[in-house]
């Protein structure tokens, strides 16, 4: 089962969830794999403490220029939506960083001056954090395109009980890439008018995607909020609460998790991950879920 | 005309805060929204919208069901995964396939290659742009359609576009609120500004994030000032934060304490040095002195807008 934990807003407490979520399921004697989508800033590290085993560079698919075959034809120019290669008189000029390395330009040449290379944009790291089957995409430092390196992230995931996808902040790309293919998406918000706002766009994005989903509301005041309210009126679950306990701000500040240095927190996600299980088999899989092939 | 952007890395430091309470301080400046997929300062600044317009940050495919004879070419070149399988239209035909608009990145080589030219290429509205008047000046922003791409660009317009309104109205500040991350759109957002404040919160993950936007603001060569927002909730990280940006050669432009007057503020619309005089109000009044010091150093940015992926 792959459960996805989003956010609209940043901040709002995805890390702290799917880090412990995948500690409370792995504890309870699942198969488990950690998945760190949010390569422009990856944490999930600094809570899980993996040993990292394995690391290899992520590679994107970019035009290589033999410019002595170039016939000036010019026709890799025109078909190149990105404007990442300019033939200019038997010069032919490449901006790597707006390639999306589609293979229209190699496919147009009749010349054979171009022909498909390879750059590198970031790394995959694999590893095993007490038993949890961890991986991380981390995007270098200057490049724009954080999707290709989620894809090679997701590519890598073994096969567990459950998988639990850390997923960025935000309702474009990266976060379409992470979550697309999910059983389930965890939705992460804070009870502020900011909190909502992006809640809502949230919510919007993955009803695009047809996909399941269910809100947790961090930082919880003990009275009902706006965010009560209106997930009440659009029938959205809301799955689990985490008080506003400074005590979990602390833990959090020092790269603990929370379940391990505040034990009575333990119920709260095996209960989360109990009732993810069960809508789950309430609405089937099938419905809208979409594969990226 | 000096430009100065908040980002953070790690999301939901305070930024949004920060960058309406600097508007409010700073009386006339013009403000930009670059945090097109999750915008929130709106929902303080209240903009009354004075002109919108359609975003397009690229072109989609689209299949013609009636001249698709089924070859499967497109679904062969598509590096995407965006062609689909279809279910047939009439039941005698074969299977036709079907572009993914949301896996389509636009590229076009399946309309290239389709033998039937079956496929056609069209610009896609990927959002909207928006000029609006607010009570702290005027004010671009942006709202990305949901599950769309192409947010950088968008960051580009929006920028453009503030530039434009600051040298007709003759205002010599632009206040740009940024997005999280290292990728497309923060680039995009910097790129060529005068200055950076990275908003940054004491805890592991806002240290480790505020190491790979600083690489980021020295990658793109901008100049970097440092903020901890809610620094007594662990004052000794608050202090390491400090020491590393300052030996990464940032300046420490102050420290914002915890304050519950924050969420109290949004709840009312109001930015925090508008919602209340004391507490946190003090030390971002401080650190906007701070960082107005800095700005007079910094040089004045051309009028053109840069483009970034």
């Amino acid at each position: 089962m792959r459960i996805a934990v989003a956010s609209g807003k940043g901040g709002t407490g995805k890390t702290t969830v799917a880090a412990n979520l995948a500690y409370v399921a792995s504890r309870e004697g699942h198969t488990v794999a950690y998945l760190d989508c949010d390569v422009e800033e990856p944490n999930g590290a600094l809570f899980l403490r993996p040993a990292i085993s394995e690391r290899e560079p992520v590679h994107v698919s970019i035009p290589a220029v033999e410019e002595t075959k170039c016939t000036n034809c010019g026709l890799c120019g025109v078909i190149c939506q990105y404007s990442a290669i300019v033939p200019i008189k038997g010069k032919v000029l490449l901006f790597p960083e707006l390639c999306h390395g589609c293979g229209g330009c190699w496919l147009v040449c009749g010349s054979g001056a171009l022909s498909e290379s390879r750059r590198s944009t970031g790394r995959l790291e694999t590893g095993n954090a007490n038993g949890i089957r961890f991986l991380q995409g981390i995007l270098d430092i200057g490049q724009a395109m954080s999707p290709p390196v989620i894809r090679a992230v997701k590519a890598a995931a073994p096969d567990a009980d459950f998988v639990v996808i850390d997923a960025p902040p935000g309702t474009s790309c990266p976060v379409i890439e992470s979550v697309r293919d999910s059983d389930y998406v965890l939705l992460v918000t804070e009870p502020t008018p900011f909190g909502l706002n992006d809640l809502k766009l949230a919510v919007e994005m993955v009803r695009v995607l047809g996909l399941p989903f269910g809100v947790v509301i961090n930082r919880a005041e003990p009275s009902a909020s706006d965010t009560h309210a209106w997930c009440e009126y659009e029938q959205i679950p809301i799955l689990a609460e985490i008080p506003d306990d400074r005590h979990v701000a602390e833990a959090y500040s020092r790269g603990e998790m929370v379940c391990e240095t505040l034990p009575g927190y333990v119920p709260l996600f095996s209960e989360l991950l109990r009732r993810i299980a069960a809508s789950l088999n309430a609405t089937t899989t099938t419905a809208g879920r979409r594969c990226a092939p | 005309m000096k430009e100065l952007v908040v980002i953070s890395g790690k999301g939901g430091t305070g930024k949004t805060s920060i960058v309406a309470s600097f508007a409010a301080l700073a009386g006339n400046a013009v403000l930009a929204d670059c945090d097109v997929d999750a915008a929130d300062l709106h929902l303080v600044l209240e903009p009354e919208i004075r002109r919108r317009e359609p975003f397009s940050g690229g072109k989609r495919a689209r299949i013609e069901p009636g001249r698709c004879n089924a070859c499967g070419k497109c679904r062969e070149l598509c590096r995407f995964g965006a062609v689909l399988p279809d279910r047939p239209r009439d039941p005698s035909g074969g299977r036709v396939y079907r572009i993914d608009p949301i896996a389509c990145e636009g590229c076009g080589v399946c309309a290239w290659f389709c033998p039937e030219q079956a496929i056609v290429l069209k610009e896609a509205i990927n959002g909207e742009w928006f000029v609006s008047d607010t009570r702290h000046g005027p004010m671009v922003h942006a709202k990305l359609g949901i599950a769309e791409e192409n947010s950088g660009k968008l960051v580009s317009t929006v920028r453009q576009e503030a530039r434009r309104i600051a040298q007709t109205l003759k205002r010599d500040l632009i206040l740009i609120d940024g997005s999280p991350g290292i990728g497309c759109p923060v680039i995009a957002s910097i790129t060529g500004t005068s200055l950076i404040l990275v908003v940054t919160e004491p805890t592991v993950s806002g240290l480790h994030d505020l190491d790979r936007v600083t690489a980021l603001a020295k990658h793109f060569a901008v100049p970097a000032m440092v903020c901890v927002n809610k620094w007594d909730l662990n004052p000794e990280l608050a202090l390491m934060t400090e020491t590393h940006a300052l030996r990464r050669g940032l300046r420490v432009a102050g420290r914002i304490r915890y304050d519950r007057g924050v969420t109290q503020a949004q709840v009312a619309r109001k930015s925090v040095v508008e919602y209340q005089r004391n507490g946190c109000s003090e030390d971002i009044r401080s650190a906007w002195e701070a960082v107005r010091r800095e700005l007079d150093r910094t040089p004045d940015v051309s009028g053109e807008g840069r483009r970034a992926s």
